[in-house]
């Protein structure tokens, strides 16, 4: 009986308990009951709000039993990044430097969780910083993939995608700069969207790529995603990189969702897509295969400078990181050293002590890339290959309605694989960057399994703002395949 | 002792703190005297996840200032971020503009002595966020205050055109009659609002061959005087260092020089090696900004005449002094209401007077303005009359305006009531005259034999009967008694 | 080869960036760093010298918010974080002025 109420999509959980049939507080406590007894495996949270949480799921029954209206998401127990700041814990970013910091507000998508009457469960893992792809750089503690505790849950919103498979919460909220949704959600065999840049609010997204990040759903089915996003998209005043909607008018994901989209026109990038391994590849065409099925044409591109969206990102993200970054000095919060006897030490001695070495090496990478003498080598020409990349995708465009590829050109690693090179592990993120550097949106749905039972996921791109179309091409494969209601084996 | 002719070469890098009643990129309010850290948010805190949005009064403010010195207004424009670390920079950047200023390529005329101007030219104006305060004060550590932080600041460019301590001292002072005319800032030295750093150095010529010495950027000076100042001794020093060591400008020997008001001199100020390496780059958290023509249109009808025009014009159209115009457009609204005066019927050198001395005084008194003293134009346009016409004196004039401010009753009222009226019934005046001319007749005689002393004397016997009068008597009605009964 | 950055280099970006460094670090950074910017000089493969730089994917402009106040923090709110607080100032050991 729990585990089929935990195994419920949101969707079905909400509709049962606004109709009183399923007790909020019911629900709540079956999930912090699983909490008490996986999370000590998977480790996908840095904090749980169990008193908050059930007194929440409480407020909501009493609401529903007087009658009152309650929000698209009453009662369903959703996880957040711990890259969000909340007024209730801290808000670490799975950093030392940030380990005591309390924000003094709300992001805006926090907000809009509180207001559409989620129960808020707790704050996930994730690489420090967002910087990463395995969630090994966390400063505080190592999360595992629930379909393999001896491997990575991938990054860096690891803990948001172990947390959703691992049934420790209905859906969660992950950030990606450069993949961190989509890569993870792959690893974990949950969906995973990225929305268009400027699609979602970033205010109180604290920054690790400013032109690059997005925050996005992480759920179990690709409803569960259109669902998420009518709570979180849209224009917020706080945030001037926020699209207006006049510009771009957000729309009831789920209302035309199992609506198959006609003539759809695919596009696939052949010499791009051998990089993967040949399962992936394999899983990729099957899919491809589904949708030709179903009547979708299949055309072959290419996008001549995809090879270097990984270059460009590494200079772009990481300038920009440096600077995001320099605010952590212990001045004014965060982790001060003890051992600083002036206030220059007080910089590099705290910042030496609270961020780890992957943070450093972008801090430093992003920092030269600006400095004088190597700006226009460096940043400069990033700028422009992104240009190029930007065009790669207009094109495309012209002539279908989607793009699709793999997410990752493996499956999930072993923890500690490639902890020792971090070019190994940025060259990882071949698949998932450029939608980042285009700010196009892109969703990672499970596709297929590995001989060791590892989830794949497919990624299908989309033009800018696109994401109602996105999530149905997304869904006409979902209703198609079984793969998303495969379980891990600890559930 | 060596007498090398040489020039002086000074521009001027200049922050002006705009007006708003908002920081540049969020809604805390720019207010000074609060309580530290009282007037503060998540944004200007610079704590994580935090998005600046942009402060529309504050860009309009900028261009019309840009507008005013004659500036290319950019159709497009963008933030960058300035990084360097210092802790009343929250963020440790600084949002500013580098490539695309939003004004450039203008000029400011300042006027000179003898009623000349000068041609500046302005390189730039941009928009940026002011830092913090840091306090030493306070025994062996230092504090933060970041009220100020997120302040919006306009920072005026010039080229180096400037060549003397005065010259600079007239681009000041007109700089901050021009922000106070189009009403974008308060424009107070003292409290910062304006801050001006000289670059300094010298084009020296010797044996035939010009030698330029290193720039230097002089800080902390927060008055016209210690600016003035500034320039004038850092002169001499480069010209003594010159003679001394014969150092010329050179790759990276600009220096950075405080001014030490105690002592009168610059110092050099220490430098760290990196502090020029700000790794500007475009402000991603920030759109651009677009300029049309509807709305430029929008903003140029903010414009309004400029100071040193009205000036020019003060001394044509009412033949004012050069001095006297200035000191009457060194406000916006005390030269309007002296128009308003003149046009209710007052002389316009009569009107000039009462607002420059009386009315000076008493406004400094109340720390209002002139026009704000609560006289009306037209009352004050009746006073100038009575002066003009010898009902009142001038100097009666001056008690007149204090009571008018006290009271706001018209003139004629005031001084009737103070028995401040001068005499003009020839009757009457004419017995006092007599009565003086009966017991002063060595001055009578004086004045009837027409000689060096006639003038005198005539001054004399005047002054007695006005003493008679207790000054009540009309002057020139008295002078005329006097001549009459005299020849 | 040469390295792309030598170790006085990573030196002086960790000043740049306010990162105390061991020597071990350096040592360590040099090596990685040179191996990523040696890949992403891959970007030279490209001619760009008629391609714009994009900063932003975006199509907007001009978003901006009206002068009008908004309630403040509060300075204990404000303080709530500070490693170390003087009354209602932050706390920084002195600052030796220099530009
Ligand atoms: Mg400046
Ligand atoms: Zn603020």
């Amino acid at each position: 009986m729990q585990d089929d109420l935990l195994n419920m999509d949101c969707r079905e959980l909400r509709d049962g308990i606004a109709a009183g049939r399923i007790k909020s507080i019911t629900v709540a406590e079956a999930v912090f009951e699983r909490i008490e007894q996986y999370e000590p495996i998977v480790g996908a949270y840095i904090t749980t709000f169990k008193e908050h949480a059930l007194a929440k799921a409480e407020e909501i029954d009493a609401q529903i039993t007087a009658g009152k209206q309650v929000g698209q998401l009453a009662g369903v127990p959703i996880a957040v990044k711990d890259v969000l700041c909340t007024t209730f814990g801290a808000t670490t970013c799975a950093s030392k430097i940030l380990e005591n910091f309390h924000a003094p507000y709300n992001a805006t998508v926090i907000e809009k969780l509180l207001s559409a009457d989620a129960v808020i469960v707790g704050k996930t893992n994730m690489d420090e910083f967002a910087m990463g792809s395995s969630t090994e750089n966390s400063g505080l503690k190592q999360t595992v993939n629930p379909w393999d505790t001896s491997r990575v849950p991938g990054g860096s919103s690891g803990g948001s995608t172990a947390a959703v498979a691992g049934r420790l919460c209905f859906a969660a909220l992950g950030s990606d700069t450069g993949g961190s949704i989509r890569q993870p959600a792959s690893f974990c065999g949950v969906v995973g969207l990225k929305p268009t840049y400027g699609r979602v609010s970033r205010f109180g997204l604290v920054a690790y790529g400013s032109s690059l990040d997005q925050i996005g759903p992480i759920t179990r089915t690709v409803a569960d995603s259109a669902l998420m996003m009518n709570v979180i998209a849209g224009h917020d005043p706080a945030d001037s990189t926020s699209v207006d909607e006049k510009q771009a008018p957000v729309c009831d994901y789920l209302e035309k969702l199992d609506e198959p989209v006609k003539q759809l026109k695919i596009a696939v990038v052949p010499q791009f897509n051998a990089g993967a391994e040949s399962q992936v590849q394999t899983a990729i065409a099957d899919a491809i295969d589904v949708y030709k099925n179903l009547g979708a044409e299949i055309i072959e591109i290419e996008m001549p400078h995809l090879d270097y969206a990984i270059a460009a990102y590494y200079i772009v993200a990481t300038a920009e990181a440096s600077s995001n970054l320099a605010r952590y000095d212990g001045v004014h919060y965060g982790h001060r050293s003890e051992n600083a006897e002036d206030y220059i030490e007080v910089y590099s001695k705290s910042r030496a002590e609270g961020f780890g070495k992957e943070v450093k090496r972008r801090i430093m990478l992003g920092t030269y890339a600006l400095s004088s003498g190597y700006y226009d080598a460096y940043y400069l020409k990033a700028l422009k290959v992104r240009s190029l990349i930007r065009s790669d995708f207009t094109k495309a465009f012209e002539n279908c309605d989607c793009i699709m590829m793999p997410v990752s050109p493996t499956t999930a690693f072993k923890i500690g694989e490639k902890t020792d090179d971090p070019l190994k592990m940025y060259l990882s993120d071949v698949y998932t960057i450029a939608a980042n550097l285009a700010g196009v949106p892109a969703v990672s749905i499970p596709c297929g399994f590995d001989e060791n039972n590892l989830p794949i996921g497919l990624q299908i791109l989309a033009p800018a703002f696109g994401e109602d179309r996105l999530l149905r091409i997304a869904r006409m494969y979902e209703a198609r395949t079984d793969w998303h209601k495969k379980k891990p084996a600890i559930v | 002792m060596s007498n090398f002719p040489y020039k002086v070469v000074v521009g001027l890098e200049i922050h002006v703190q705009l007006c708003t009643k908002t920081k540049m990129f969020c809604g805390c309010a720019v207010e000074f005297g609060q309580p530290p850290n009282s007037r503060v948010c998540p944004v200007c805190l610079g704590m994580p996840g935090v998005l600046p949005v942009m402060n529309k009064q504050a860009f309009e403010h900028s261009v019309l200032v840009a507008l005013a010195l004659n500036c290319k207004i950019a159709e497009f424009t963008k933030w960058d971020r300035k990084s360097y670390y210092y802790p009343d920079l929250p963020k440790n950047y600084q949002i500013s503009q580098y490539d695309l200023p939003l004004g450039a390529n203008g000029f400011i005329e300042i006027p000179l002595d003898g009623g000349r101007t000068k041609r500046i030219g302005i390189t730039r104006v941009h928009l940026e966020e002011d830092a913090g305060k840091n306090l030493h004060t306070a025994g062996n550590f230092s504090q933060v205050d970041l009220n100020r932080a997120g302040t919006p600041l306009l920072e005026i460019v010039t080229e180096p055109d400037m060549s003397s301590a005065a010259e600079v001292r007239a681009l000041a002072v007109e700089l901050q009659r021009m922000v106070r005319f189009l009403g974008v800032s308060v424009a107070d030295m003292q409290k910062g609002h304006m801050r001006f750093e000289p670059n300094i150095n010298l084009v020296i010529t010797k044996d035939g061959s010009e030698y330029k010495t290193p720039i230097a950027e002089i800080k902390n000076l927060n008055s016209f005087r210690a600016l003035e100042r500034s320039v004038a001794v850092e002169e001499q020093r480069q010209l003594d260092e010159f003679l001394e060591t014969g150092r010329v400008m050179g790759m990276g020997n600009k220096t950075t020089r405080g001014w030490d008001d105690a002592e009168q001199t610059t110092v050099l100020l220490r430098e760290k090696e990196e502090a020029h390496d700000y790794r500007y780059f475009p402000e991603p958290d920030l759109v651009p900004v677009e300029m049309n023509e509807r709305w430029l249109n929008d903003i140029k009808a903010g414009l309004c005449e400029l100071p040193i025009k009205k000036q020019m014009r003060y001394v044509n159209e009412y033949n004012l002094s050069d001095y006297d115009a200035g000191v009457l457009t060194a406000e916006r609204s005390t030269a309007e209401f002296f128009v308003q005066v003149v046009d209710a019927g007052g002389e316009p050198k009569r009107v000039c007077n009462l607002l420059t001395q009386a009315g000076l005084k008493l406004a400094n008194e109340k720390v209002c303005s002139v026009a704000e003293l609560g006289i009306t134009a037209g009352n004050l346009a009746e006073l100038a009359k009575m002066i003009e016409a010898g009902t009142v004196s001038a100097s009666a004039g001056n008690t007149i305006m204090q009571e008018m401010v006290k009271s706001g009753a018209a003139p004629e009222t005031i001084a009737e009531e103070l028995n401040l009226m001068q005499k003009s019934d020839t009757g009457e005046l004419e017995t006092i005259v007599d009565e003086i001319i009966a017991a002063n007749p060595k001055a009578v005689d004086d004045v009837k034999s027409g000689g060096k002393k006639c003038k005198k004397a005539h001054g004399f016997l005047l002054g007695q009967v006005m003493q008679k009068t207790k000054g009540q008597a009309n002057p020139q009605i008295v002078s005329q008694i006097l001549a009459e009964k005299l020849n | 080869m040469a390295k792309k950055i030598d170790q006085t280099q990573v030196r002086k970006v960790a000043l740049l960036s306010r990162l105390e460094l061991t020597e071990a670090e350096v040592a360590e950074f040099t090596g990685q760093l040179s191996a990523i910017l040696e890949y992403v000089e891959k970007m030279n493969e490209l001619d760009t010298d008629d391609v714009q730089p994009l900063a932003h994917c975006l199509p907007i402009s001009n978003c901006f918010r009206a002068d009008c106040v908004k309630e403040s923090l509060g300075t204990e709110k404000t303080l709530g974080n500070a490693p170390q607080r003087d009354g209602e100032f932050f706390k920084v050991p002195k600052i030796i002025d220099s530009v």
